[in-house]
């Protein structure tokens, strides 16, 4: 599998949660069992009326989605991995008005279990957040032939 | 996070209107609070906009940690006597089900207030609150 096409699962991924088109979430770069994934500003996740600080939820939530995601660019075969737990640990607020990035890798893979870990950062290269996750290997027949079909584009 | 006034003012009333008008994030998921007695219920209404899967179809995992971090936040804002801001040091959450598409709702727990960081619990269910969606524990820092 190639970083193109890499990029393409995961897009078309991403394209079918509601919760990632909603906050604009873009993929900016994918190798093999690495990923980065992008948070544009936007006034309506704003956590600190005061300061403009994007609240840790959204970021919990980008963080998730590239964990999750980053899964795609290390199997060949399209599989739904649920996430058993994940952990963040809070670094700094998030620069207002900027991008936040995230990118996740998976440091190891088993037979039911796939370990995750992610940073987040804002351009000059801040840590915002770290995080690891664990997720759960359920099978690629978990999930409708369809639905596999619409992530690979039917390459499989 | 919020203005002294508003949190007094949540605090006197028990209404959080305001408070969470305040919040741009709550509303984009859609976070509401009632206080019955000393207990706070958080909730997250059916959204479908807060989806991630779309086969179950389930809320998105991020959403539902977003939601038990903004309820732990309010919930120790809340519990203070002061009125200094709790600001998040780390958070970690168990999937325990999936979380339909229904309505969400979260208590919190103080498990332990020391002079400077606080320990939260979070738990969240759905059909029953015996049967936990997912449980969340959280690190607070407590600033003048």
């Amino acid at each position: 599998m190639d970083n193109q096409t890499r990029i393409n699962r995961v897009t078309r991924f991403i394209n079918t949660l509601n919760q990632a088109r909603e906050l604009g979430i873009s993929v900016t770069e994918a190798d093999e069992g690495t990923l980065t994934l992008c948070l544009p500003y936007d006034d309506r996740i704003i956590g600190n009326p005061d300061t403009g600080v994007i609240h840790g939820g959204a970021i919990t939530t980008l963080m998730d989605t590239t964990s999750g995601c980053v899964i795609l660019c290390a199997l060949d075969d399209f599989e739904l991995c649920p996430t058993l737990d994940l952990r963040v640990d809070y670094m700094r607020p998030a620069h207002p008005h900027q991008p936040v990035y995230a990118r996740a890798e998976t440091y190891r893979i088993t037979r039911n279990i796939i370990f995750t870990r992610c940073e987040a950062y804002q351009e000059g290269g801040e840590t915002i957040a770290n995080c690891v996750a664990t997720f759960m290997r359920i099978g690629k027949d978990a999930s409708p032939k369809q639905f596999r079909d619409l992530i690979t584009g039917g390459e499989e | 996070m919020t203005e002294p006034e508003i949190l007094r003012y949540t605090r006197e009333t028990g209404d959080f209107s305001r408070l969470l008008a305040s919040i741009p994030y709550a509303g984009f998921i859609g976070l509401t609070c009632d206080r019955f007695g000393d207990d706070l219920i958080f909730r997250l209404p059916r959204k479908e906009t807060n989806l991630g899967n779309p086969i179950l179809p389930a809320i998105h995992g991020g959403v539902i940690g977003g939601f038990m971090e903004m309820s732990a936040n309010i919930y120790l804002m809340m519990t203070q006597d002061s009125l200094r801001m709790p600001r998040i040091v780390d958070f970690s959450l168990d999937y325990l089900r999936a979380g339909l598409n229904r309505e969400t709702y979260a208590e919190c727990r103080l498990t332990r207030q020391g002079n400077r960081v606080a320990n939260v619990m979070v738990s969240a269910w759905q059909k029953s609150r015996s049967e936990p969606i997912a449980t969340a524990r959280a690190h607070f820092l407590l600033e003048d």
